[in-house]
Parts: C-alpha cells; structure tokens; sequence
C-alpha cells in the first residue's frame, strides 16, 4: 500500500459533481461550422496548410506543427475551409487569434490512418513523432505538447510515469467520465507512454470521491501484465496541481522553478493518455475531447465528446442554457477557470470544462473590505507562501520583496481568496504582480542589451582608434629605423624634398 | 446575451469581516454575563457607554475621511475594540475615564493609522495604557467581587459612573494587587489570608477566567483563528510561573494556576493577543509572539510596578511582529533542501 503525504492547506469547497452526472456522454450534434484556433497549446501556432475553399476531410492535417514547441491542427470532420482569419477565442482577456473556419458537411467522411500495432518494437522517438503528428497537447489546461514531455533526453532517466486523474476542481466531471468510459484505453495509453519514457513504475492517482472511476481503472489495469499500480486518496482542493500530487503520491516535491523530470518524473492527464493511445494504436488525431457542460443555468447538465471547435454557444444552447441578466461563462472550474467574454468562441484541446451558474448558485464576489492578517490564506496555501504579505507587496509594487517571499512558486489555485474574510480578489493582485515583473524583466534585458550594444560600439571605436594609433607609430618607427640606418635625418630629408618641389614648380611656368 | 467577465476564482467560502467580528463579540458574552454576576453591572455600563462613543466615533472620523462610514461601522470591527477595551475597564469607573479610553483606543490606536487592518498597534490596549498611565488610581480600583460586598443596583451603578465621588468602599486591591504587596506570607499563607484569595485564582476570577475559556474555544472551533497563539501564551505563563514559585515562599511569584486563572490571563489568551492584524502572520510567528507575551507578562506581574501586565506585554510584541515575521517565512514548496 503506498504512503499518501499530506500537503499543506488545501481547501474543500461544495464538489457538485454529481450535477453533470459524470461517466455517462450526451451526444450533441454537429454544428454547421467548427473554429479550428491556430494556437490551442502552449507554444508557437501551428502554420496553415489549406486554402480557403478547399474540401477537406476528417482528419486531413489543417495546420502542421511550426517547430518542437508546437502540434498540427487536424479537420475534426469533413467539409469545406470557409476562412482563415482572426476569430474570438476562449482567453482569459478575450482575445482574438487566427483561426480555421471549417463549414461541416455531415458526410463525416475520414482520411485513412495509419497505426502502430506493435508499439513495443518501436523506437520511443518514432512513437514521439507520431504523437507529435496526431496534434496531442496537454489535456489538463496547460495544452503542453506531449512529444515534448516524452523526450526528457538522457541525462533525465525517469523512474516514475504519474497519470493524474485527480480532478480536484469542483463540478468538472471530465476525466472521471474518461476513466468510467475508456479505462482500457487509459491503460494502454499509459503502458505505451511507460515505454516510451521507460519509466520504472507507473502509478495513476485518482482522488477517493470517484469511486467508479477507481473501480473501472483498477478492473482495466488487472487485465493486463505491466504493474500499474491505481491510488486513491482523499479528496482536497488543490490536490490535482501537478506538485501538489507529486507530494502527495511519493512525499517529493518538484523543485521550485523546476519541472517534474528534475526528480524523476512524468505527469500526464487521462485524457492525454487516452489521447496517446488513439494516436499510436490507430494512428488518429487528436480531433474530439470530453467537455463537461455545468451550472444551475443548465436544464440538462453532462459531459459531451465534442469536435473541437464547436462554437460553445452551441453546446450550451444544447442543453438548455437559460440566461441570467448578467450570465457568467466559465471555461475550466469555478477556481482557476476564466470567464469567457464571447460564445462564439470555440471548445479547445484544453477546454474541460464549461460552467453557466446561476447567481445564487455561485454569489458574486462581495465588495472587498481591508486585509486584517487573519491569515487564512496562508493556512489555505498549498504551496505555504504568505499570501497576505505578498498582497500587501504587491499593492506596494514592491518587487524586491515578492521575490523575497516567492510570488513565482504561487500556482494561482485561488484556494487564499476563497477563504479570505475580507473577499479581496488576491490571486488577480498576483497575477498583476507577475505581470509587472515579467515586464520589468524586460525592460531590464531591453536595457541590458542598448548597454551592452553601446559599449561593444565604444570598444570597437577605441579598438580602431588604438589600431590607427599603431599603425601610425610603427610608420613612424620604420621611417625612424630608416633614417638611423640611411644616416638621414627624416624632418631634414622632407624639407629638402619640399624645397625642391617648390623649386620645380617655380621653374615649370 | 450579455456576458459577465470576472476573475478567478468564481466561489467563495462563507467567512466574511463582519462574521468574524459577530463570533468574537459573542464570545465575549459568557465573560461579560460572569463578570456581572460578580461585581455587578458596571461593566455592562462600561460596554454600553464605550460601545456608543465608539460607533460615534468611527463614524465621525471615517465620514471626514470620505469614506462610507455605514459599511465601516457595519463590519463590527470598532464594537470590538471597544468592548475589550470596556472589558479591561474597572467597572464603576467615571464616565470620562470611559469616553477617553474608548477616544483614544478608535482614533488614535485605529483611525489614525488609516483604520481596519492598518494599525500596528492593538487599538483596545493603546487606550488601556494610555489610562492607565494618566490615571493609575481609577485604574486600579477595582470592584469587589459579590460576597464580599453587596453588588450594586443599576441606579446605584449609574450614579457612581456619572456622579463619581472618592473612591469608595467597594472597590479594593484584585487578587494580583494582593500577591504583588505580600512581603511576609507564604504563599498558601496568603492564599488563606484573605477572602478575596480563595480558590486558584481569587474570588469570582477564576470563573471569569474560565467563562472567557469557553469563549474562546468555541472560536477556536469556529476557525476564527488558530491555536498557536492563545496556546503559547498560556504554556510561557504556566512555565514561567513554575519555574518562579519556589514551592510558595513569601517571594514566590505565585503558582500556574493562580497566574493562568486570575487577572486578564484567558481574556488576553483568546480575545487580545489573537487580534490578527497587530499580531505576527505565520503559525510559527504566532508561537514566538503568544510565547514571548507570556513570559512578559509574568516578568511585568512578578517585577514591575502594574499589578496586571498584559497590555504592556501585547504593545511590545506588536512592536516585535514584524520583525517575528521576518524570520519566521514558512518553506515554501519545492524550496526545501532534499527530497526524501
């Protein structure tokens, strides 16, 4: 039986899970148009490679993959490239960004694919470009590339393979309905991935609120051979942070500014594996993913498999979204996700969850009242900071000091203002702060490198002037050496030859 | 369909400024009603009285701040302060005694420095202090306990706080006056000696001490704050008082028990030192703070010139908390040295 550590603080908010009912997935129907955003991982877009006007089919590579920090956009179905061009995304700031518009057909007609049955022969790079080429990012949020994860290189041997089905947010039920559903899948996903990563062992945590989940992932992991060992533990937000698991299941923690490889080890999502299996198995892309569809202003709340791209107007009007007066859109959970500013913009490889509260379901934050150093939030953090000094530094600007009390190790889990008595937005007073410092950053290298180019100038300047400088004394020298060795005086020499140029001139006309 | 943009995190725990503020004035209750009980319904004068020139006076002040001072008095905080400044008050003492301490406790401990969670200072101590330097004698006349005494009526009460006269025959030394002037007793001697002296802690404080316990603890469950502070300023007390009993001599400095149950010793445990915004932040600052309080406060009992200690004590340490803080960080994670 493996030891579960403890992390510090840690929050337990009202789960309302039970509301999407997850382990079961309500089909939807496919929308006229899918928006296919460029960028949905982290890392450079990926670049265009159809025209508008053109017929594709399902599955046919839309965009490919721009460097080693970035994956192919894939046609989730077959029909016709209607635009390519700036579309409203789901973005913390309600940006724009370019995207494939894809006018579906409903012929959902597919390109052949081609897996890798015998994955076990196989090179781990070979199976890393497949997995590139399939377009898997991180399924969890942060939208990492996959292939990027798997090639830790050499000088990291990882020891432990960690597939985190923790999903300690409230109300998203999207990963414990891929556990119910495609816990086969999962396991072999995640035995592909050990191999890969040639991993010691493999171990996948689940939070103890999912025991179905629990149940069906343990059933699929003793059908087969490889020692995957499945963990429960109990329930905590935020005990599905990547650090936070990473404690929780082996007492490690990820060094600060580190990542897990530096200890040995690999975290990935369910859905990722899942992902990963698809793609090596049968050789598919990454086209569709389970999304959680949430919230009291929903008559029909589920989890849905949706092509990514489906405007998330289109799901929400699905299952019955009625309306507030001022209706909040969340993508992600009701703690770390953003609230989404237009429902035209479109589900992602990293949207897992969509979340339409009512007002009396989730109150709207109270008007905050000043800090009194109750200190909740610091018995709440679960990276033990001091969540209230850094807000009285950030609001003082004072970078020295958020450095001094590690405003960077902050994961923004939200679980400090959530217990705050006072209801001040702090995790947006941290945000701001990183952002300041991020540009501060900057603007510092920016002034770094004028320096440094100003100075590599006055050097080069002095260097030439020293080079003329030399040059002229060893003229000088020469022309000395010369006259010592000739017995000519050189000065004397120059005014006899001037005298009788003179002369000569005098005597030309 | 207009939508609502805000940040992260979209929920919220229940707590708020004003529940907190609510749970520690009816934690005062238990305290307040034993009080009465035994020296009669001065102190309730004294709550009522400092109660009202409080709200008048944080809503004055804030008003000419030009702030909404509706939303600053409805968060509970200046009732607070001035019901555990009005706590600490001898009962029957004048009126003005009152209205001074109370002035001073919101203006110059609370609004001065920019008001709630800006004071560096415990507000209701600051008005103690500055009372019970400029008027030691009304001070320290305290009320004697029932039993001893009749307790007065509520005209009589009213009578003796806004007609005050000489200091009367009522009021007389508290049992820390009493160890603090023994020169030849033992201390079971003295214990003995007097009526006022019975029990661990003298007569009617030790079940004050107890009702502002009950008090306490029930915040303590209701996460108002943590255990470290109360629990280490009570252990350094009850050590320190081992450590100076000498198994009772007349120089002893009184037993544990006398020390933890008479006096202000469970009022400023849970109600004084827990004031979050002068105290230190981290769990382990909060040991050293409640801690060093403590062996304060016994130093100041057992040395000093004040029969009671516990507002010097917190003053000096809301001094020290920043400095506390700033060594006392909490290892963040992924910054400690080896992983296991």
């Amino acid at each position: 039986m493996r030891v579960i550590h403890d992390i510090h603080g840690g929050i337990h908010p009202p789960e309302r899970k039970a509301l999407s009912r997850p382990g079961k997935l309500q089909p939807l129907g496919l929308p006229p148009r899918l928006v296919l955003p460029l960028s949905q991982h982290l890392g450079g877009p990926a670049r265009p490679v159809v025209n508008v006007g053109e017929s594709v089919q399902g599955g046919q590579v839309l965009a490919e993959a721009s460097g080693v920090m970035s994956v192919p956009v894939h046609a989730p179905t077959s029909g016709t490239v209607r635009a390519i061009e700036r579309r409203p995304i789901a973005h913390a700031s309600g940006l724009e960004d370019i995207c494939i518009e894809l006018e579906t057909d409903g012929q959902d007609q597919w390109v052949p694919f081609e897996g890798i049955p015998h994955w076990r022969d196989c090179e781990p790079a070979v199976l890393a470009e497949q997995v590139r080429n399939a377009g898997v990012a991180g399924m969890g949020g942060a939208g990492f590339p996959t292939a990027v994860k798997l090639t830790p290189g050499q000088q990291r041997p990882i020891e432990l393979l960690l597939i985190n089905g923790t999903e300690c947010e409230p109300y998203i039920t999207a990963d414990d309905t891929l556990m119910q559903l495609y816990a086969d899948r999962l396991i072999e996903g995640t035995s592909i991935l050990a191999h890969m990563l040639d991993a010691d062992s493999i171990l996948i945590g689940i939070e103890d609120n999912k025991p179905e989940a629990i149940a069906c992932v343990r059933a699929a992991a003793n059908q087969i051979d490889a020692p995957i060992e499945v963990a429960s533990f109990p329930t905590k937000y935020p005990s599905g942070g990547e650090k936070q698991v990473i404690e929780i299941l082996t007492g490690m923690q990820v060094p600060s500014g580190g990542i897990p490889a530096d200890i040995g080890i690999v975290c990935l999502n369910p859905g990722t594996a899942v992902a990963v299996q698809q793609a090596v198995i049968e050789g598919k892309p990454l086209t569709h993913r389970i999304v959680t569809l949430t919230g009291e202003a929903l008559s029909q709340p589920c989890n849905t498999l949706a092509c990514l791209g489906t405007p998330i107007g289109h799901l929400l009007q699905a299952v019955g979204l009625a309306p507030e007066r001022q209706q909040r859109v969340i993508h992600g959970g009701p703690m770390m996700g953003f609230a989404v500013s237009n429902l035209d913009a479109p589900v992602t490889k990293i949207t897992n969850c969509l979340l339409a509260p009512t007002e009396s379901e989730l109150p709207l934050p109270e008007e905050p009242q000043p800090c009194i150093r109750c200190g909740h939030c610091a018995e709440a953090c679960p990276a033990s900071l001091l969540p209230q000094q850094l807000y009285w530094y950030a609001r003082a600007k004072d970078q020295e000091q958020l450095a001094a009390h590690r405003l960077f190790d902050c994961i923004e889990c939200g679980a400090c203002a959530y217990v705050c008595p006072s209801h001040i937005p702090l995790v947006q007073y941290y945000r701001a702060a990183k952002g300041q410092i991020r540009d501060s950053e900057q603007e510092r290298k920016r002034s770094d490198n004028s320096r440094g180019r100003f100075e590599a100038r006055e050097q080069r300047l002095e260097e030439e002037a020293a080079a003329r400088e030399a040059k002229r004394a060893a003229r000088k020298a020469a022309a000395q050496q010369q006259a010592e060795s000739d017995g000519v005086d050189p000065v004397q020499a120059a005014i006899e030859r001037a005298k009788a140029k003179k002369a000569q001139q005098d005597a030309a006309p | 369909m207009s939508l609502l943009r805000v940040t992260s995190p979209h929920t919220a725990g229940r707590q708020n400024v004003y529940s907190v503020m609510r749970d520690v004035l009816l934690a005062t209750v238990p305290g307040i009603l034993v009080m009465t009980w035994f020296f009669g319904p001065g102190t309730l004068i004294n709550l009522v009285l400092g109660g009202s020139v409080a709200l008048a006076a944080e809503y004055g002040v804030v008003a000419l701040r030009g702030r909404n001072p509706k939303t600053a008095i409805a968060d509970l905080s200046v009732l607070v302060t001035s019901t555990l400044l009005c706590i600490a008050l001898p009962p029957y003492a004048p009126w003005w005694l009152i209205v001074i301490g109370v002035l001073t406790a919101v203006l110059l401990g609370k609004q001065v420095f920019g008001g709630l969670g800006y004071n560096p200072f415990n507000p209701a101590m600051v008005g103690y202090v500055v009372l019970l330097i400029s008027f030691p004698i009304q001070m320290s006349s305290w009320a004697l306990p029932r039993d001893l005494t009749a307790t007065p009526g509520l005209g009589e009460a009213l009578q003796r706080v806004f007609l005050p006269s000489s200091i009367d025959a009522m009021t007389g030394a508290t049992p820390l006056d009493l160890l603090r002037q023994n020169t030849g007793l033992l201390f079971d001697d003295l214990m003995m000696s007097r009526p006022e002296l019975v029990g661990w802690g003298g007569l009617g404080w030790v079940e004050v001490n107890l009702a502002f316990l009950l008090g306490g603890l029930w915040l303590l469950y209701r996460k108002v704050f943590t255990w470290h502070a109360p629990l280490a300023m009570l252990a350094a007390l009850g050590l320190c008082a081992l450590m100076g009993f000498d198994g009772g001599s007349s120089d002893s400095g009184g037993s544990a028990l006398f020390h933890l149950f008479s006096g202000a010793s469970m009022f400023a445990a849970f109600f004084i030192i827990t004031d979050p915004v002068s105290s230190a932040v981290s769990n382990r600052g909060r040991l050293i703070f409640g801690a060093l309080i403590g062996v304060l406060v016994y130093l100041i009992r057992t040395l000093g010139n004040y029969p009671d200690a516990v507002a010097f004590a917190v003053l000096i340490l809301n001094f020290c908390a920043p400095f506390i803080d700033h060594y006392t960080q909490p290892t963040v994670y992924g910054t400690r040295k080896t992983n296991p």
